[in-house]
């Protein structure tokens, strides 16, 4: 099977019943991605395909081939991190470490959506074009997303951090 | 997971023909993938529609066509579907996760299977999963299952909130199989367990939804869709109530309203809607629709809070629709 994995075409042999996760951990060898509950529950496998946020460990590999997928990998380096990835360790938005890759990619998918002008569960009005992201509205946005060791406020503040204060300016 | 053939269809068309006699439709996998990882399902093959029937279509006479492969994020946020049915919208929001979403089918969330713990648990006895086992919910942890409409055998609750939304606007399944083309209402496509839990919609053999058509419900601009669950986001419903209002001069024209997490299936609340008509909208006739409507409710050892909830979701949502 072929994929798009971070920009690269990559060649894998890879048994029909592989998820997603397990190719990009066990065969790409791409460990950022992490599994977690390996049933939609917790979301430390997010993963954007074609730059949305969805649950690798739900997604059957070869449904993906020529889908656009982006890992944790392909947004920031050690050397070169991506702006949220800085701002988590600024706002204290880990402990462990283990749910932050999903964390950090549902985060670059949920803006994306607010962009797009998507509501979400606790939006007022729904006909409303500009939807104000409140903290509300980040924690129900990144409700898909657990944090066992409770990391959740400085997740939504290197959120806000990075993404409000320029759509402020 | 046990080995199985993968194709990838085309069209409707392709899908029938290469579905075979026991495989599976696959769209989003969100459901299924995980069912078949525990091994509670178990096709040989799987027929890829998720590249099929992807758009969603205003109709020339009014209402909305669906395609079944259009993913549950693309419906809520679909401008009609927001400004003249915000009941679908709401009900698609509240459930599961934005990554979800992003990936679970119209079509998907329609089939999606119960979450009774003892359906998931191949050590507790399940007449849905192996019929004529035996029920271990009836008489144990049952505080999520139904209180409405069950059965000796089968105490399980449908998990859709996008069913809920559906039934209440009394959407139309549309349907191909070998043998053509039908539809169905959606509030019949869903069985009661009675004593083939196992049974769980009216699907011939191989028919695949190919959309859901939304009829055209004036009032259903003034609706919405309140879930009450364990926490304020990403359960399922313990109680989930879909609702519109029609008012005229305070008094009540028409309602619609569809009860989620009580039943075996969505649950459209026909008596509270005709105890509502006609009626001034207060909260005392509210509360008395809301009475007609749980009557019939017999609730199992842990979960008779239901009933009351259930009420009190009904009220409390109809008062807001009617503010």
């Amino acid at each position: 099977m072929q994929f798009r994995i971070n920009g690269q075409t990559v060649e894998a042999a890879v048994d029909v019943r592989t998820s997603l996760l397990d190719l990009l951990r066990e065969h790409l060898h791409l460990t950022g991605t992490k599994k977690g509950c390996n049933q939609g529950a917790c979301g430390a496998c997010t993963v954007l395909a074609d730059g949305q946020r969805i649950n690798s460990c739900l997604a059957l590999a070869i449904q993906y081939q020529g889908r656009e997928i982006t890992t944790i990998e392909g947004l920031g380096t050690a050397d070169a991190l991506h702006p949220l990835q800085a701002a988590f360790i600024e706002h204290d938005g880990f402990q462990c470490g283990y749910c932050t890759p999903g964390q950090i990619c549902s985060a670059v998918g949920m803006i994306a959506e607010w962009e797009r002008g998507l509501p979400s569960a606790v939006t007022g009005d729904l006909t409303d074009g500009n939807i104000a992201l409140d903290h509300d509205e980040l924690r129900e946005r990144m409700s898909g997303n657990l944090c066992r060791c409770g990391a959740h406020n400085g997740i939504i503040a290197a959120i806000r951090d990075t993404y409000l204060a320029e759509a402020a300016e | 997971m046990i080995e199985f053939r993968y194709d990838r269809a085309d069209d409707v068309g392709s899908a029938l023909g290469l579905i075979g006699e026991s495989g599976k439709y696959l769209a989003g996998g969100t459901n299924l993938v995980d069912l078949m990882r525990e091994t509670i399902e178990r096709p040989t093959a799987l027929v890829d529609v998720s590249g099929i029937s992807g758009s969603i279509e205003e109709q020339a006479g009014g209402g909305v066509r669906i395609g079944a492969g259009v993913t549950n994020s693309a419906v809520a946020a679909h401008p009609v579907i927001r400004r003249d049915y915000p009941m679908l919208s709401r009900a698609i929001l509240a459930g599961a996760s934005a990554q979800i979403r992003n990936m679970a089918s119209v079509g998907g969330n329609i089939l999606q299977r119960t979450r009774c713990y003892y359906f998931y648990d191949d050590a507790a006895r399940c007449n849905k999963r192996a019929p004529g086992a035996g029920c271990d919910a009836i008489d144990g942890f049952n505080r999520i299952h139904a209180i409405l409409g069950a059965s000796p055998d089968c105490v399980a609750t449908h998990p859709s909130d996008m069913c809920v939304a559906l039934a209440a606007l009394d959407a139309i399944v549309h349907l191909r199989g070998p043998e053509g083309e039908r539809t169905l209402p959606c509030v019949e496509l869903h069985h009661l367990p009675g004593g083939r839990p196992d049974i769980e919609t009216a699907l011939k053999p191989r028919e695949l939804i190919v959309s859901v058509e939304l009829p055209v419900v004036p009032f259903a601009r003034r609706s919405t869709y309140r879930k009450v669950r364990d926490r304020s986001s990403y359960a399922f419903a313990l109680v989930s109530v879909a609702a519109a209002l029609d008012l005229e001069g305070g008094a009540v024209r028409d309602g619609r309203i569809a009860l989620g997490g009580v039943a075996h299936k969505p649950w459209r609340a026909y008596a509270a809607e005709a105890a509502l008509k006609g009626k001034p909208a207060t909260a005392e006739s509210f509360r008395a629709a809301a009475e007609a409507e749980l009557k019939g409710a017999a609730p199992l050892s842990g979960n008779g809070f239901k009933v009351e909830l259930a009420k009190r979701t009904i009220v409390s949502v109809l008062q807001e629709l009617a503010a």
